[in-house]
């Protein structure tokens, strides 16, 4: 299995280049999807570490594919609506059962902790049952869809495909940024590169963390807008499953909140949740994590300490 | 109203040394008007003969004296306010029978307003939002300048704000806020967009800053104003910038006398603007009898008459706020229900504040993101 590094956002410090140095010298492919219309806007990224650098373009792929293929675009989009549907489904069951969580905890004070305990307990069960149906859910659709109409049965989207199977071959380390987490994600889906993916050194912060999970959960505490419950938006490349990425979770959640960060850590208990902050690395070699500099955990309890590895 | 022996008022009157030294220290160590719980103690300090209160919390008698302490020259005034409240005032001084309004001298806490400016006093719990003050991480958007040629109005001025990293490949959702300028400056505007949008609140959007040339008149629910945005802005911005063509997309904002001009915009041109964002609307009617407002509302009195009759579907989400020290609150409130029985999804916020800019900047971020959220979620660059 080849090493993975998930790094912390890299707008004010960037730390690739320092990641790069224990890999083999060659080419980096890069992956700027999540940047959609300004995916080649990557001066910053441009000869990294002294490297090559060569960027997929899988926005800008994907959007041609669309044009070149009619057929191919109204099954996504009719995919995708459906895809959105389930999310909305989703999230409103989630504020129902993720909500009595919420309210039983704001109302500790009021019942014996044993009592309390053992029924919270069961309330979060209901929660994990959810996120794992609709991740199951997620899952089958993607299936379905790539079984009926995998990119390489497609005559425009097959050439792309092959293309960059023989780019991402000739490069010693795939990088992939940040950005909109679901363009991200759909561009790679589409183009079915996780397979390709897997077999490579990868480097990826931010959103680009986010999407190699088994699951991907969007997260924020304080939104201008609603409950700000996080929630498993969708199922992810699957190239590790026990960590949850949290890019920017300083800003993003209230890790001062020992009631908040005891919910999010029992409700996604199955993995440790790490936070990446600027300058965050944890590495992934042979199956096992090795904390690097600035991870911390959020724990059950309601603290964030940081993080020694699982 | 309000007063207890452990005010810091109190105690200064009580005080056997009272001199113009105490009085002095007695400045120097509080910050002014003083806040205790829920009790607000104003103080003003001349050689006067009388010295009132002037604000605009509707409710309250609009003009309270203070009260001389002792034989000083110290007046004070204590008041019981809610807490979260942000209360704008002046205050009457009189001299030799002439009146004059002055700011609170003891108090740097001041909003400014096409008038001029007002101090401000904020009760226990009133913060001013961290995202109305410009954030350096933010990248800052720019205002374009443009003229229109209308043959409703003539030449006119509009400003256009386009977000940092604007694209003329992408389309962006549109805002025609009335009164754009006044907005930018005393309810900041600019900085609240570029805060949101940096923030992944709010969408990346485009905003065009109108301005009329006499607001009572034009924003009284007059045919040619409507007709101006409709017929004349829309089309140019659309000629000139990236719009999303959708109604969902496109919304019309305004405070006061802004609010029934974007009312009886969408409201007389119903499909072209899906989004409202109406700020203690001065949306006086009647049930019987005459408009007690005066004649300025006599327009505004036959379209909110008319709209209560037959109100349609002027938008599909409509965001109403409006402070509950205004006496417009009933109005707003009269509304609520109306609009809500159109099918349109409203929301409604009251805050304790008045009828002022910075009651409508604190309530920008609620209203904006509601109607044009951005990619919170979605977004972790």
């Amino acid at each position: 299995m080849s090493t993975l590094m998930l790094l912390g956002p890299q707008r004010h410090q960037i730390t690739i280049a320092e990641a790069l140095e224990s890999l083999d010298e060659g080419p980096c492919a890069v992956i700027t999807a999540g940047w959609q219309e300004r995916e080649l806007e990557m001066a910053e990224l441009e000869g990294i570490g002294n490297r090559k650098t060569i960027n997929l373009q899988l926005h800008h792929r994907a959007e041609t594919i669309f044009k070149d293929d009619p057929d191919f675009r109204e099954e996504h989009r009719t995919n995708q609506r459906r895809i959105k549907h389930l999310q909305e489904i989703y999230r409103i069951r989630l504020n129902h059962t993720l909500g009595a969580v919420h309210d039983l905890m704001a109302r500790a004070k009021d019942f014996p902790a044993d009592v309390l305990e053992h029924e919270l307990e069961d309330a979060m069960v209901g929660v994990r049952a959810l996120d794992q149906h609709h991740l199951n859910h997620m899952r089958d659709i993607h299936e379905d869809f790539q079984e009926k109409w995998r990119v390489s049965s497609r005559p425009h989207a097959r050439d792309h495909h092959y293309e960059l199977t023989e780019t991402l071959e000739s490069c010693t380390a795939v990088l992939i940024a940040g950005g909109h987490v679901a363009v991200l994600l759909n561009r790679l889906r589409l183009l079915d590169l996780e397979p390709f993916i897997r077999e490579k050194p990868v480097l990826a912060w931010s959103a680009g963390a986010m999407v190699l999970g088994e699951r991907v959960v969007l997260f924020h505490d304080s939104p201008p807008q609603g409950p700000g419950y996080a929630e498993v938006f969708e199922a992810g490349l699957g190239l590790f499953d026990n960590v949850i990425p949290l890019p920017h979770a300083n800003n993003r959640l209230q890790l001062d909140n020992p009631t908040r960060v005891s919910l999010f850590a029992r409700r996604f208990n199955h993995a440790s949740c790490l936070t990446l902050e600027t300058g965050s690395r944890v590495d992934r070699v042979d199956g096992k994590w090795i904390p690097k500099n600035n991870i911390h955990c959020l724990r059950e309890d309601g603290v964030v300490e940081p993080w020694e590895g699982p | 109203m309000g007063g207890t022996v452990s005010l810091a008022i109190r105690a200064l009157e009580q005080r056997k040394d009272l001199n113009e030294s105490v009085i002095d220290e007695f400045i120097e160590d509080h910050d002014f008007p003083i806040v205790e719980g829920n009790t607000i103690t104003f103080a003003f300090r001349g050689k006067v003969d009388q010295v009132s209160l002037q604000h605009w919390v509707y409710g309250l008698e609009s003009s309270l004296s203070l009260e001389r302490l002792r034989d000083t020259d110290l007046w004070y005034l204590v008041l019981d306010l809610p807490e979260n409240s942000r209360i704008e005032y002046k205050f009457d001084i009189v001299v030799g029978g002439d009146h004059r309004w002055v700011h609170d001298p003891f108090n740097p806490q001041i909003a400014h307003d096409p008038f001029g400016f007002n101090s401000v006093c904020h009760t226990q719990g009133y913060e001013t939002p961290s995202w109305t003050y410009q954030d350096p991480e933010s990248r800052p958007g720019s205002i374009e300048e443009h003229t229109i040629s209308s043959e409703i109005f003539g030449e006119r001025a509009i400003s256009v704000y386009l977000p940092a990293r604007f694209r003329p490949t992408r389309r962006y959702p549109l805002l025609v806020v009335h009164d754009g300028m006044d907005y930018v400056r005393y309810a900041s505007l600019r900085t609240v967009l570029d805060n949101l949008i940096h923030r992944l609140e709010l969408s990346h959007m485009i905003v065009v800053l109108t301005h009329a040339s006499d607001r009572l008149v034009e924003y009284a629910a007059d045919d040619r104003h409507t007709r101006f945005i409709v017929e004349d802005v829309l089309p140019y911005v659309e000629n000139h910038y990236p719009i999303s063509p959708n109604p969902k997309n496109r919304g019309l904002m305004g405070a006061s006398f802004g609010a029934v001009a974007s009312l009886a915009t969408a409201w007389a041109h119903q499909g072209s603007f899906g989004r409202l964002l109406l700020q203690s609307g001065s949306f006086a009617f009647t049930d019987i009898g005459e408009n007690q407002r005066g004649p300025a509302f006599e327009p505004v009195v036959s379209f909110m008459n008319a709209f209560r009759d037959n109100p349609g579907r002027p938008a599909t989400k409509v965001f109403l706020s409006c402070g509950t020290y205004e006496s417009l609150i009933y109005e707003n409130r009269s509304l609520l229900p109306l609009l809500q029985q159109t099918g349109m999804n409203v929301r409604f916020v009251a805050a304790r504040d008045g009828h002022n800019w910075e009651n409508w900047r604190d309530r920008l971020r609620e209203g904006l993101t509601w109607l044009f959220p951005g990619p919170l979620w979605m977004v972790y660059e």
